[in-house]
Formats: C-alpha cells, sequence, structure tokens
C-alpha cells in the first residue's frame, strides 16, 4: 500500500492529513528491502534464522553477523539497516546489563523488549533525528517462563510471537511457519525447520549466494543463547536442500 | 546545678539497638523483631515496629541507626512498587535485596544500618537475603543488631532443616525473648511476620506472653 506523501514526508515530527507519520512507514520500507529472518518459538525453546545475502565473494565467511547476543539468555536477530541494528543490540545489552545490577536477576523479556521499543519509539518523535531502519527479533528461554519471543519494529511497537518473519519473504516466509505445529516441537525438530524455510524463501534468481546464519535457545543449551552447533547445523541444511529437491520432484510428477 | 548536661535522648543519635532475625521455611519465611529505640540510655520509644514492607510478600528487618534503615526501606518500597508495575508481576526477592544492598554498599560510610530481607515469590518460594555493609547473601536464616551477638550460640546450636511454619515461628520467639533478656538496648514487645504464598500476617507477642527461660 504505498502513496506519495508529498510535503507530509519530510519529517518525522509531521502528521500526514489522513494521520499518518511517513517518515516512519519509509523506515519500515528500508527493512523490507532486507533479506529475510525469522524466529520461532517451540516448546522448550527458541530458534532464529537468518539469510545473510553474500554481496561479494570477497568478505570473509561470517562477517556482518545479523544474530546477536544481548545477554546470556537473549538472542536478537535483525533485518534493515545493519548499523542501525547494530546500536540497538548495543542499547539493549545496556539495558539488560544495567537490570542485572539493579535488580540482581535476568531481565524478563517481554520488559526488554517494552524498553528497547521504547527507545525505537523516541526517534520517531522528533524532525532533528530519523527513525531507526531496522526490525528486530528478541528471544529467550528462562526455566520458570519457558521461550518468549518479541519482535520490535521501527515504529516502537513490540508484540510477542510463537512465530515471525522480517524482511524481504516475510509474506512468503510466514506462510510457512503458519503450516508448523510449533507448540508440539522441540528445538531440535525446529531447527531443521527454520533451515528449510529459508531455504525456500531464498529467491534463487534475484539474490545468488547466501550464508544460513542459525542460533538456539532453550532447554537444550541450558538457557544460553548460542549459535548452533556446526554438526547440527550441517544436519539442518542437509535436511532444508532435500526437501526442496524432493518438491521439485513432485513439481515435475505433476506435470 | 553547675555544669549540667543536656539529657542524652536530645543529642545522641537514635538507634534501633535492636534483636532481628529471619528464617526461611519450605513455603515461606518468618521475621522477628523486638520493639525497643533508644537515643544513648534512653529508650525513646518502646513498642516500635522494626518490620517493614517492601512489597505484599516481601518485608525487610531494620537494625542500626533508625533513621537510615527507615529511609532506605522507604527507597526500595518506592523503588518495587515502580519496578513490579513495569515488569507486571509480583517482584522477586532477590531484587528487593539487591535494591537494598545497592544504596547500603554504594553510601557505605554515610549510613549505619543493616536490613534483613526476606519474603516469598513464586520462583525460589521463601527466601532470606542479608545486606550488612553492603554484601548480598542468601542464607537459611540470617540474625543482627545489638541483640545477636548474645544469641549466636543458641541459634547455631538450635537451628535444624527442615523445620515447619510453627517451628520457625517458635525458633524465632525464643530467640527474642532470649536477646531481649540480655541486650540493653533490645526489649518490649515481639513482632511477628509470616509470608507464604497464602498471604502475610503480621502478629505481636506481649512482654508476659514472651517465653521464659531459666532465671524467670
Amino acid at each position: 500500500m504505498s502513496s506519495i506523501g508529498t510535503g507530509y514526508d519530510l519529517s518525522a515530527s509531521t502528521f500526514s492529513p489522513d494521520g499518518r507519520v511517513f517518515q516512519v512507514e519509509y523506515a519500515m520500507k528500508a527493512v523490507e528491502n532486507s533479506s529475510t529472518a525469522i524466529g520461532i518459538r517451540c516448546k522448550d525453546g527458541i530458534v532464529f534464522g537468518v539469510e545473510k545475502l553474500v554481496l561479494s565473494k570477497l568478505y570473509e565467511q561470517g562477517s556482518n553477523k545479523r544474530i546477536f547476543n544481548i545477554d546470556r539468555h537473549v538472542g536478537m536477530a535483525v533485518a534493515g539497516l545493519l548499523a542501525d541494528a547494530r546500536s540497538l543490540a548495543e542499547v539493549a545489552r545496556e539495558e539488560a546489563s544495567n537490570f542485572r545490577s539493579n535488580y540482581g536477576h535476568d531481565i524478563p523479556l517481554k520488559h526488554l523488549s517494552d524498553r528497547v521499543a521504547m527507545y525505537v519509539h523516541a526517534y520517531t518523535l522528533y524532525s532533528a533525528v530519523r527513525p531507526f531502519g531496522c526490525s528486530f527479533i528478541l528471544g529467550s528461554y528462562d526455566k520458570d517462563d519457558g521461550p518468549q519471543l518479541y519482535m520490535v519494529d521501527p515504529s516502537g511497537i513490540s508484540h510477542g510471537y510463537w512465530g515471525c518473519a522480517i524482511g524481504k519473504a516475510k509474506q512468503a516466509a510466514k506462510t510457512e511457519i503458519e503450516k508448523l505445529q510449533m507448540k508440539d516441537m522441540t528445538c531440535r525438530e525446529l531447527v531443521k525447520e527454520v533451515a528449510k524455510i529459508i531455504y525456500i524463501v531464498h529467491d534463487e534468481v534475484k539474490d545468488k549466494a547466501f550464508e544460513l546464519e542459525l542460533s538456539w535457545v532453550g532447554e537444550v543449551t541450558n538457557g544460553r543463547h548460542e549459535l548452533v552447533p556446526k554438526d547440527i547445523k550441517e544436519e539442518a541444511e542437509k535436511y532444508a536442500k532435500d526437501s526442496l529437491e524432493e518438491e521439485d520432484d513432485s513439481d515435475e510428477d505433476n506435470m | 546545678m553547675l555544669g549540667e548536661a543536656e539529657p542524652q535522648w536530645l543529642t545522641e543519635e537514635v538507634k534501633t539497638g535492636t534483636t532481628i532475625i529471619a528464617i526461611e521455611f519450605n513455603g515461606g519465611v518468618v521475621l522477628g523483631s523486638d520493639s525497643r529505640v533508644s537515643a544513648g540510655q534512653s529508650v525513646v520509644n518502646r513498642v516500635m515496629n522494626k518490620l517493614s514492607p517492601l512489597h505484599d510478600k516481601i518485608y525487610c528487618a531494620l537494625s542500626g541507626s533508625a533513621a537510615d534503615a527507615q529511609t532506605i526501606a522507604e527507597m526500595v518500597n518506592y523503588q518495587l512498587d515502580v519496578h513490579s508495575m513495569e515488569i507486571g508481576e509480583d517482584p522477586q526477592v532477590r531484587s528487593a535485596a539487591t535494591l537494598v544492598k545497592n544504596i547500603s554498599y554504594k553510601y557505605k560510610e554515610e549510613l549505619s544500618a543493616h536490613l534483613i530481607v526476606a519474603g516469598w515469590d513464586r520462583r525460589e518460594g521463601g527466601q532470606v537475603f542479608a545486606t550488612l555493609k553492603g554484601l548480598l547473601t542468601r542464607q537459611p536464616f540470617a540474625v543482627g543488631g545489638s541483640g545477636s551477638s548474645y544469641v549466636y550460640g543458641f541459634v547455631d546450636a538450635e537451628y535444624r532443616k527442615g523445620m515447619n511454619k510453627k517451628d520457625c515461628q517458635q525458633f524465632v520467639v525464643n530467640t527474642l525473648s532470649l536477646a531481649m533478656n540480655r541486650d540493653g538496648s533490645s526489649g518490649g514487645v515481639a513482632y511477628l511476620v509470616t509470608i507464604d504464598e497464602h498471604g502475610t500476617e503480621e502478629d505481636v507477642i506481649l512482654g508476659n506472653d514472651l517465653p521464659t527461660f531459666f532465671d524467670q
């Protein structure tokens, strides 16, 4: 739903006559230009998957990570302007660290998400600054409260989710996510499905090479947010590639 | 008469001389305190309740300088009110204890108070934390105040793991009574607060209802 907001879109401190803040909407477009990131909550943890497009063969493998550690028990996957996202990751880290210092325990994810969302929202109020051009998904696992997943967008809104996707293929990814019965799955099963979804939504024609970033936090990691170990990741990628080939084959049969 | 000094209560700092104790049982905590507030050798209040609420299910026991201890308790009460609204649920006992510890440590040169923080939360059940001089440590039970020196032997010998609520209440009352008998700065009545998942009960045990020992 795009429209030109001529004259009302020059600063975040201006409403349009139909009640929209165009700068915030433009910031969300910046997120849609970025490659896809998904986060899914299952019964014993969270899995993040990011389709990290490799723009040049000269890049060192593993550079420009899009999944961050915010605290021992919290991970963050981002889409949009990577520099904006890194700065917000620092903000989130400070919030989590100050909370631990003041209150003596891990920050509850909803509270962290509310605090960072408030910070993002503050940048949508003034003409002197521009809104952040990134969305991010926060996930954590706690033995009493279980797994939690929250997503924050450039307008400063945050919601809790069982599964969510951000970036250019978010609609396709959401469709795939909705097919899953995530409430009954464990992290180990979910890792493979997340890899498969990223491979499915990756556009071979428009974007060439990509690296899959996978991370998880849950009972399987004792509540610590970590990158998925190499062997499990390889198994998940193999599963994803095999599933895609099967689908291709079955398409041919229908012909 | 020449050179007559002012009464002590005009010049001496007001201390809650005190005996305070808190003990954890399976499912909650019991806190106890005496009720004497002294300024030098004068008792300026003989019925002060030194068990101060920090939140619905978290209390603290005050000792040392009365003003310092009360102020810390009020500040933490306020901070916990805001905190519990921000996180949308009851605060953890550890959070309350950390807030008290942060103030006690930051201002340790200026303040002279020791608060024992005890309460119940849904994650860890009953917990007792000592915050003397700005440390933070969880213990099965803690004693504090000037009267505590007289009863370390008693509590060390009589404490058993796995005491139930009634046993803990009796243990607290016995300890307070013994300390109040020996410490000049402790006395009056005994205040008790019992906290568990069902709620908080406050009790007073008047002087003549306190348990008596060999010399009474």
